[in-house]
């Protein structure tokens, strides 16, 4: 019995870690966000060699067969890497939608490509977590009307969509009467964008009539973007301290002062306990259903509080060179933000957290 | 990640629930000594099902069972769940005991682990001192060999439960010529002894005690000593290592946070139930993510220990983090009380017999004792994150 990593996990991040750090360094990551590339195909092609698309996808369909806690290790490192690549909806919330609830027909035509790589899978999922102004898709039969919102690895060649009864959708990224719009946000390491529909023929995954589905497909993506914050809180922490030995002031490196050495004592002991939280979540994804969902609002939420103080206090550890667009240090910073807005809120997090303990009255 | 949950723990659980049911009524109140027969009694009972003691060799008074990561993890849960304690567990069992099993003698062990176990032997730590506190290694009580007996000479103080405690493990300098750090011994001796004063201070909740020590010409028997002669840095720091794990233990946290929310279930305002007051149920729900948190890392530390594994940082932060979510939890706790916050003591109206206010002030002393917050940054940031160190008195 153990509660821990195992070495292949281990050797799975680092794997991850090493690639992108030769193939998405800062300077690649300014470039696509600068050129605002739609896609980084190197940086992609890397990413399939290593097998990523595949993780959680059966053998049977040319996938490794891992469970999410793997994909999640995936995520961190990603998010070490502020990595420009596509991974929550391709490779975890659409190929386990499909696996779970797709027809056989769908799970063949689907599967095997995205565990490829060869086809890449959006999401937009926000309309069965709260539908705001601007959006809302209704289904009438198999055809879908209405906007989504925040498609996540919008450029994609495929979309999995939510309506608001949970039903769940496959829709051709250039199915007649969608009309699609990248969405400009503070994070640009990854894309986001809206779907528009007219009356545009769908393919529904049959057993998403169960709107249980939908829910596990969220609480996978809770789980990937708080992964991600982790991963993204802990480098910014280690830059920071390894900035504090460097940078000299007052005749001494600035993480002398012991102002300096309690911001990051803080940051390390927000953030520590957040790591053993998030395996736990992922875990229980697959093996503990009945404590899942109220682990995963509880790790994502409370890990976008302490992704938000490590954000700017790693920022303010670097003073006036951690504010440049230079240092780059803002990827990071706006990669926590992101995550912590998609998906849900930490606030809304926490409500969803007390109506599952029966906390809050009908 | 191989938590295999099975049936066998589905049974186990139940076992630990049908035994708290049929004995709850014999639980002692934790850190509550005036009735050491109902403590001894109640500890015994949980000694004999493996609730205390779990994986304490039999040999030494334990249940001896192999250590187990769920089974510690159901038996936490379901005490706090309860609302009783999961066994007395002072300085003695929590601090020292573990130091004892890593770097004691076979004679010490057999001689003091059981009766420790047993809450038949209460035990205070006597590390502090007027100018000690912070910079511990700076202490100066003394003890120097006079045939086969340590004479020991100074003051302790803020040594919590010396007033109640039956023996004291103690810091002492030996060697004054070394070095600072390498001066120091380890001594264990019977609070009877001749020569100790002990000193009452009133603190500020009015309810939990510490007091001073004075020693003058205390004769401990040689052989009573923990370590080698100036080796007593090294246990002292074993001993605070789960001092700091204890004084940070997010079960207790989780037993108070079920308490909160049990009160704001009942509680009104207005008309309102708390719990519907949505930024008192958001604010509640924070502190369930922060003390969930605390707990995963918790079982990361019982694995990690378990499997020899490296969990440094995660275990350095413990003590800052469990003290603080204590802490501000009880405080958050008066604030939805609103002026029935302010009652005390046997005030009519006082709700939970004032724990939430008497709590909020004895964490308030768990930031500062056991290493005050400040001192666990420093040693998080220069020893977790090895940034530049303070410069050292030269010793
Ligand atoms: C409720 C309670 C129970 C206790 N029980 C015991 C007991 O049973 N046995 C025992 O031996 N002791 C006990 N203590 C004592 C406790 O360990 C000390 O109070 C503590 O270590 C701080 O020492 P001090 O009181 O001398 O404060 P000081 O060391 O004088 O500290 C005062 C302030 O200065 C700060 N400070 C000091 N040095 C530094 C530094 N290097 N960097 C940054 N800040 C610094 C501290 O953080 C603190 O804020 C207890 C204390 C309390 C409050």
């Amino acid at each position: 019995m153990e509660f821990g990593l195992s070495q292949e996990q281990t050797l799975l991040q680092d794997s991850v870690v090493q690639y992108l750090n030769g193939a998405a360094p800062l300077d690649r990551i300014k470039r696509f966000v600068n050129n605002c590339e739609p896609r980084a195909d190197d940086v992609w092609s890397g990413m399939v060699d290593l097998g990523i698309p595949s993780l959680i996808i059966a053998e049977e369909h040319g996938g490794i067969g891992c469970e999410l806690l793997d994909a999640a290790l995936v995520a961190e490192s990603l998010g070490s890497c502020a990595a420009p690549v596509p991974f929550a909806a391709t490779a975890v919330m659409v190929p386990w939608a499909i696996a779970e609830a797709g027809s056989d027909e769908q799970q063949l035509r689907w599967l095997p490509k995205l565990a490829e790589g060869e086809v890449i899978a959006g999401a937009a999922v926000t309309e069965a977590i709260s539908t705001r102004l601007d959006a809302g898709v209704h289904a009438n039969g198999d055809t879908l009307s209405g906007r989504a919102l925040f498609a996540i690895d919008f450029e994609a060649d495929v979309y999995l969509i939510a309506d608001r009864d949970l039903s769940l959708y496959l829709v051709d990224a250039d199915a007649s009467g969608l009309r699609r719009r990248p969405l400009t946000t503070i994070d640009k390491t990854r894309r986001y964008g809206e779907l528009v529909f007219e009356n545009v023929q769908a393919d529904r995954l049959p057993g998403s009539s169960d709107p249980e589905v939908c829910r596990r497909v969220i609480d996978a993506g809770r789980i990937i973007l708080a992964a991600d914050t982790l991963g993204a809180s802990q480098r910014m922490l280690n830059k920071a301290v390894n900035y504090s030995k460097e940078r000299m002031q007052f005749g001494r490196p600035i993480g002398s002062f012991q102002a300096v050495k309690h911001m990051c004592a803080e940051m390390a002991a927000q953030l520590e306990p957040c790591r053993a939280m998030m395996w736990y979540a992922a875990h229980a994804f697959d093996a503990r259903p009945e404590e899942a969902r109220l682990t995963i609002c509880h790790t994502k939420s409370h890990l976008s509080e302490v992704g938000k103080f490590i954000a700017r206090t790693s920022t303010e550890v670097h003073g006036g060179i951690g504010f440049t667009d230079e240092l780059g240090l803002h990827y990071w910073f706006k990669r926590i933000g992101a995550n912590r807005q998609l998906l849900g809120g930490p606030t809304q997090l926490r409500e969803e957290a007390a109506m599952r303990q029966g906390l809050v009255e009908a | 990640m191989d938590l295999s949950y099975g049936s066998r723990y589905d049974d186990f659980r139940e076992e630990v629930r049908s035994f708290i049911e049929t004995h709850r009524h014999l639980a002692a109140p934790d850190w509550d000594v005036s009735d050491r027969t109902k403590l001894q009694e109640w500890q015994q009972l949980l000694i004999e099902q493996g609730y205390v003691g779990r994986t304490i060799p039999k040999q030494y008074g334990g249940y001896g069972a192999e250590p187990d990561i769920l089974e510690a993890r159901i038996i936490a849960d379901e005490f706090a769940r309860a609302g009783i304690t999961q066994g007395f567990s002072g300085q003695g069992i929590a601090y020292l005991m573990p130091a004892l099993l890593a770097m004691g003698t076979d004679e010490q062990k057999e001689r003091f682990i059981p009766p420790t176990l047993r809450a038949e032997m209460l035990w205070c730590e006597g590390y502090s001192e007027p100018n000690a506190g912070s910079d511990l290694a700076s202490l100066k009580t003394s003890a120097v060999l006079d045939g086969d007996e340590w004479v020991v000479n100074g003051q302790k103080i803020w040594t919590s439960t010396a007033e109640s405690a039956d023996w004291m493990f103690c810091l002492v300098r030996t060697e004054p010529d070394a070095p600072r750090h390498k001066g120091i011994s380890f001594l264990l001796f019977s609070m009877k002894s001749p020569g100790i004063e002990v000193v009452p201070l009133k603190t500020m909740s009015g309810t939990h005690q510490f007091n001073e020590v004075f020693f003058k010409d205390v004769r401990v028997p040689k052989d009573q000593i923990v370590g080698q002669r100036g080796d007593g840095w090294k246990v002292a720091n074993l001993v605070l290592e789960h001092e700091r794990e204890d004084l940070g233990d997010p079960n207790f946290t989780q037993q108070r946070l079920n308490f909160l929310i049990d009160l704001m279930k009942t509680e009104t305002v207005d008309g309102r139930r708390l719990i519907d007051i949505p930024v008192y149920r958001d604010r509640l729900m924070q502190f369930q993510a922060e003390v969930m948190a605390l707990r995963f890392n918790d079982l990361r530390l019982l694995s990690a220990k378990l499997h020899n594994k490296n969990a440094t940082l995660a275990s350095m932060v413990m003590k800052l983090q469990g003290c603080e979510v204590r802490h501000e939890l009880e405080g958050f706790a008066i604030d939805v009380l609103g002026e029935h916050g302010l009652l005390y003591e046997d005030a009519p109206y006082v709700r939970n017999d004032g724990s939430w206010q008497a709590n909020y002030m004895f964490n308030l002393g768990l930031i500062i004792g056991g290493g005050t917050a400040q001192i666990q940054k420093n040693i998080i940031s220069e020893r977790g994150l090895a940034m530049p160190r303070e410069p050292r008195p030269a010793s």
